[in-house]
């Protein structure tokens, strides 16, 4: 499968180019063909880079949706070893859309929790698009406890366009299962390090992206809603999600100016798409030195101040006190 | 549904060749039955015919529930501020929206806090408004939640926190969404030190509210009638085609699917609240279970509702 988004296409000509060239190169290696294919890797190489260091808003909504892009099972799988998936909250029934469970990373035992959204129709049907229900959430939940339990680091890896919002959904306490995990995060006295792999939307990303570390991937993205979602409340019409995208600042580096999350982990040139094993042995590394340092902090320490840093966010004026900053990190 | 929404709005007399005189009638937000402005204001905007709950202000949530001039509002000038630059192209700036915020509602943010004694009980006290900016949840809003529970600790009071929003605001985006692990945060860090979190859900209750502080109460009480859920009904309607069964995401349907422990109609409210948080207070402030009026039954749980409803 090979998928262009519209503003590779100047890139992806390139390699249209580049890959005939080295088929005849292949066939019959002249010295001019040679310089040729050299030529054009090098152009590919810095077509692609310039591309995607001038990502719009709208752009990096579109990578970060990227149908080839590596989802939390890549990660489990070449991220991981000895990955067990644990099924089912225990009360309701198992949803698709979380995935979790233990692993090792770099031989330490941690707890895995991600959003999945699948590839094919039917994997993405039978996920919901990576939209969680209640019990999803009831199932991180549980593996959160027994992660304490078991004084394992949590991983969270975030890929969501937000919970899910049927009737069923509400029946069985979307809400309540969101909240329960906000409070358990910020609590548990076990490192917890949270990871934006893809799309992290709405209260649906945030119920499992509460921890010690915050990071995103260079071109995923963070928002308080879809950027549909938003344009239907801010322009009452959906099809306003590119300027929406614009205004929300959902990208990485707008948000690490805001001091809203802690840090950027690198993509391949031409995003995580372009290089799955790349992305997924740069993360490993990253996570493995995030836990590392964070094991060293006694858990009360830990919890103190990890309670402190969400304190401090926010924005607002007050005359009795100095301006506060938006971020705290 | 649409009713739900639809304040009670001041109206003239309606019979032909009468003199028209503003403000002493008001029309009920859902039966259209008209009623004396006084009457109507005392059973605490609450319609006599039908129990429809009508929105309340700040103002009236205070004089509901707590004892006379016992109020004392805190930190009442937090103002918010633009921390995204929120500039949507084609509508108006968050900057523009919260002046015009301000003068139509004539109130600087979504949510007051204090402190205050119910039934002689001191708590801590924060109310949320759907009078400004749809109640909704951002920086301001957050840290005066956070701080409502923070005070509790501090200074040993049970809090009540009184919801009603449309959820996070989209204008402050991630800041707002932070808003909900803070106040998670802050709700879980007052439950440790084992004080009693009294949640009351009014209409409407949704979106990053619901999953967040709002849900977190020991106890959960719903107001009659009101709309509660994570998705609005018109977001679950575009999103999955589904329409709402009558009566979806009302208190009564939390009720009957286990997320809220009481519906109770305003006029009872206070004295139960008192009850629990005495209940809930007999091991850490036996002093304050004493003081309770010998009375008090001690019934089973039980619907607390008025008439007509849903």
């Amino acid at each position: 499968m090979s998928v262009v988004l519209d503003f590779e296409r100047p890139a992806a000509e390139i390699r249209t180019k580049l890959d005939a060239t080295e088929k005849q190169y292949a066939a019959n290696p002249t010295p001019e063909l040679d310089a040729q294919r050299i030529d054009l890797r090098r152009d590919f190489a810095n077509r692609t880079q310039a591309i995607y260091r001038a990502l719009s808003p709208w752009q990096t909504v579109q990578v970060a949706r990227h149908p080839l892009r590596p989802q939390t099972m890549d990660y489990a799988i070449g991220m991981c070893t000895d990955f067990v998936e644990f099924h089912g909250d225990r009360v309701f029934g198992d949803d698709r859309a979380i995935v979790g469970g233990p692993a090792r990373i770099d031989g330490r035992p941690v707890m895995l929790v991600g959003q999945h959204r699948g590839r094919e129709t039917r994997e993405r049907v039978e996920r919901n698009f990576g939209s969680p229900h209640p019990e999803g959430y009831r199932k991180a939940h549980r593996l959160f406890e027994l992660a304490e339990k078991f004084a394992m680091p949590v991983v969270t890896l975030m890929d969501t366009p937000g919970a899910s919002p049927g009737l069923g959904d509400e029946e069985r306490g979307q809400g309540w299962a969101l909240a329960a995990n906000l409070a358990t995060l910020a609590t548990l006295r076990v490192p917890v390090v949270c990871v934006v792999i893809g799309e992290g939307n709405s209260g649906g990303a945030l119920a499992i992206g509460v921890g010690d570390r915050f990071l995103m991937l260079e071109h995923s993205i963070f928002s308080v809603a879809s950027p549909e979602a938003a344009a239907s409340i801010v322009w009452k019409d959906a099809k306003f999600a590119p300027q929406a995208a614009d205004a929300l600042k959902l990208t990485a580096p707008d948000l690490l100016r805001l001091k809203l999350i802690d840090r950027i982990v690198s993509e391949p040139v031409g995003g995580a798409h372009a290089d799955p094993s790349a992305m997924i042995a740069t993360l490993r590394s990253t996570v493995a030195g995030e836990i590392a340092r964070l094991e060293t902090v006694p858990a009360d320490r830990l919890v103190s101040d990890r309670y402190e840093k969400y304190r401090r966010l926010g924005s607002w004026f007050e005359s009795s006190r100095p301006a506060t900053p938006v971020g705290s990190v | 549904m649409r009713n739900l929404f639809r304040r009670a709005l001041p109206k003239v007399a309606g019979d032909a060749g009468q003199e028209a005189v503003p403000d002493l009638w008001v029309r009920c937000g859902r039966c259209r039955e008209m009623l004396y402005a006084r009457e109507w204001a005392e059973a605490s905007k609450v319609c006599p015919k039908c129990g429809f709950h009508a929105r309340l202000t700040i103002g009236d949530r205070v004089a509901l529930l707590l004892d006379p001039n016992s109020w004392q509002e805190l930190d009442a000038d937090l103002r918010p501020t633009d921390p995204l630059g929120f500039a949507p192209a084609g509508r108006p700036s968050y900057a523009e929206k919260l002046a015009t915020e301000s003068l139509d509602s004539g109130q600087s943010e979504a949510a007051a806090y204090g402190r205050g004694t119910l039934d002689g009980l001191p708590v801590s006290l924060a109310i949320l408004d759907m009078g400004y900016f749809a109640g909704t949840l951002g920086s301001v809003v957050g840290e005066k939640i956070a701080r409502a529970f923070e005070l509790g600790i501090a200074e040993r009071r049970a809090v009540i926190v009184v919801s009603a929003s449309g959820g996070a605001r989209q204008q402050e985006g991630v800041v707002a969404l932070i808003q909900m692990a803070k106040t998670a945060a802050a709700a879980q860090a007052f439950g440790a030190d084992r004080l009693p979190f009294i949640s009351i859900l009014t209409d409407p209750t949704l979106g990053g509210v619901t999953a967040s502080f709002a849900t977190l109460g020991d106890c959960i009480i719903a107001e009659p009638g009101a709309v509660i859920g994570f998705a609005g009904p018109r977001i679950i309607e575009q999103t999955t085609g589904e329409k709402l069964p009558p009566g979806a995401q009302t208190a009564e349907f939390q009720l009957r699917h286990g997320m809220v422990d009481q519906v109770v109609a305003r006029r009872d409210q206070k004295a139960m609240i008192a009850r629990l948080i005495r209940l809930f207070s007999y091991s850490t402030h036996p002093a304050q279970d004493s003081t309770a009026p010998a009375s008090t039954p001690h019934g089973e749980p039980r619907v607390v509702a008025t008439a007509g409803v849903q």
